[in-house]
């Protein structure tokens, strides 16, 4: 089998993050990290070629900081990397992203594709269905198993409150993964040695760039969210704090 | 100018987070003088069309085809592409759950349109219409426009409107049923019966405290610590997703949109910082108190009671001081 996952650099979850100028974007200088999902996601194709064999080939769209990602990926055992570089990328919406994927790999036969269910940065959680719709595949989202069957595969499907689905469809097909699908693992020195001899191909965004449309989305402002609550701040020592929260769980909450 | 909300429906009933996009569509359609119609795509949905033609629309259509009786992809996008390219709304208006997420975005696309996910509020400035959406895991929220021509497509997060305040007609709208065309061949996926993995061991939905752990508690050894604060209040411990994943509480205990969706008269959230999957989970919790090391993490945004520390520091005088206090 040939997989192709689509992968993210997002800033670090703990990353404290300020606003830019504009107000409708973030800080760049901020520490990032691959997409948690887009990790379950290689992983779960390397496991795939292990069983089946085949290649795995990653693909990123990013500045030039987002190779870092590949790279990881490479030490991790996938086969080759495509980055679709530059700074634009980071904010084209859901659909352009997916349109410079497809272009990038027009001339390539891949079985499957993988994306992560959906970003830590914008959780639109659209690029792999947007992707399938753009290649004319089968998709299914948020999977938990993947096992070949007869002529295609057979998926398991996660559903809301504790329900999956098993779905059979055939090869080509897209599948975004959900995060806890496997266990991810390290890269190993080794992998991370030779990582740097695997090839990467960079791809312009002029190349893509006819294949783009203009934004239908626009930010057209980010900012820390309202409360809808207040929220009564408990200050002080442990042991104060221990001391006030009890009296509030005692008096008020009254579940003591 | 049109709002279409696509209702949804599973094996055969109407899912009710349906009414709260309906809340939120009716608000809209006030505020612009747009009117209202809904739609529900299945096979002998008439009991669910006529459901929805009760509430305030100008009208329901009931999109049949024998392909629609189990959902998959292909046929609704099948069947929707077509009747929205007919009917022309401006906006159309889904819940975000997990079968229009699966669909939707095709949807958009087959239309050559944009789709905004996951919204949890609108706002109208002058003529135009901005859909508020959280982003980065919920430290900021986005206002977000659309470009180009409609139709314009926003699915709203569950619990973004209030499903029982859905406004009734004055009288039963009508129903147009429309037979869609949906070759048995369009169909690629074979989708499977829905099942339970195992029968859930607790019921967190019936636990009056719960002590959730997030991803502050750091190492599998820690949940110790929060099980004994648990068992001081008298509680059951649960997670957030990522502990689960690792297997630190078993799959049953997870609280979030994948997980179990409770609210217990107090929840305390240890090292949660507050993601979007796991607030639609717990926020309706009669009282939250949340113990997190960062001050911007967005549990503080729903939170009672805050505290801003080391957990590790903070339970087990906590502890102590509940054990003194019942005695």
């Amino acid at each position: 089998m040939k997989i192709l996952v689509c992968m993210k650099q997002v800033p670090q979850k703990d990353a404290p993050l300020k606003l830019n100028e504009s107000g409708a974007w973030i800080r760049e200088d901020v520490s990032y990290e691959v997409n948690e999902p887009d990790a379950y996601a290689l992983e779960e194709a390397l496991r795939q070629k292990e069983k089946h064999g085949g290649e795995v080939v990653v693909i990123t769209a990013g500045p030039a900081r987002a190779q870092q990602v590949l790279r990881e990926a490479l030490a991790k055992g996938a086969d080759r990397a495509i980055h679709l570089e530059d700074p634009a990328f980071v904010t084209l919406d859901a659909a352009n992203i997916a349109r410079a994927f497809a272009a990038a790999i027009k001339d390539e036969q891949f079985d499957l594709v993988f994306t992560g269910l959906q970003s830590d940065d914008f959780g639109f959680a659209q690029t792999g269905v947007i992707l399938a719709e753009l290649l004319g595949w089968p998709h299914a989202t948020i999977i938990m198993q993947i096992e070949k069957s007869n002529g295609g595969i057979k998926v398991k499907r996660e559903l809301e409150a504790g329900y999956f689905q098993h779905v059979e469809m055939p090869l080509p097909a897209v599948l975004t993964i959900q995060s806890g699908i496997n266990k991810l693992r390290y890269a190993t020195l080794i992998g991370i040695k030779q990582a740097k001899n695997k090839p990467l191909r960079k791809v312009a965004l002029a190349e893509v760039q006819p294949n783009l449309v203009s934004n239908q989305l626009n930010i057209q402002r980010l900012y820390v969210p309202q409360k809808t609550k207040k929220t009564e701040m408990l200050a002080g020592s442990p042991a104060d704090v221990a001391r006030k929260l009890t009296e509030k769980l005692k008096n008020e909450v009254r579940v003591l | 100018m049109k709002i279409l909300v696509i209702v949804e429906q599973r094996e055969g009933k109407l899912n009710r987070v349906s009414f709260e996009t309906l809340t939120g569509a009716q608000a809209i359609a006030r505020e612009t003088g747009w009117t209202l119609e809904a739609a529900v795509v299945g096979s002998g949905a008439g009991d669910i069309a006529k459901e929805v033609a009760g509430k305030k629309v100008a009208n329901v259509y009931d999109i049949e085809s024998p392909q629609l009786a189990a959902y998959t992809p292909d046929a609704f996008v099948a069947a929707l592409k077509p009747f929205i390219a007919d009917k022309k709304p401006t906006l159309v208006l889904m819940p975000h759950t997990y079968q229009v997420r699966d669909f939707a975005p095709k949807l958009a696309t087959a239309l050559g349109r944009a789709l905004v996910s996951d919204c949890t509020g609108y706002k109208k400035e002058g003529d135009k219409l901005l859909f508020v959406r959280q982003m980065f895991q919920g430290k900021f929220a986005a206002d977000v426009a659309f470009a180009g021509e409609p139709p314009y497509f926003a699915t709203f997060q569950t619990g973004a409107f209030r499903g029982d305040q859905v406004e009734a007609g004055a009288s039963a709208a009508p129903i147009e049923t429309v037979q869609a065309d949906v070759p048995a061949s369009a169909l690629r996926n074979k989708p499977g019966e829905v099942f339970k993995e195992a029968k859930q061991a607790v019921d967190l939905t019936q636990a009056e405290i719960i002590v959730a752990v997030g991803r502050g508690i750091k190492e599998e050894k820690n949940i110790a610590l929060a099980k004994q604060l648990a068992e001081a209040l008298g509680g059951e411990i649960a997670a957030s997703r990522p502990i689960c994943d690792a297997g630190w509480l078993p799959m049953d205990r997870q609280i979030g949109s994948s997980g179990q969706t409770v609210a217990p008269k107090l929840y305390v959230a240890l090292g949660i910082s507050g993601a979007i999957q796991h607030i639609v989970g717990m926020k309706g919790s009669r009282t939250i108190v949340a113990v997190n090391k960062d001050s911007e993490a967005p549990i503080f945004e729903v939170a009672d009671i805050g505290i801003v520390g080391n957990l590790f520091e903070v339970i087990p005088p906590l502890v102590e001081e509940i054990k003194k206090a019942k005695g």
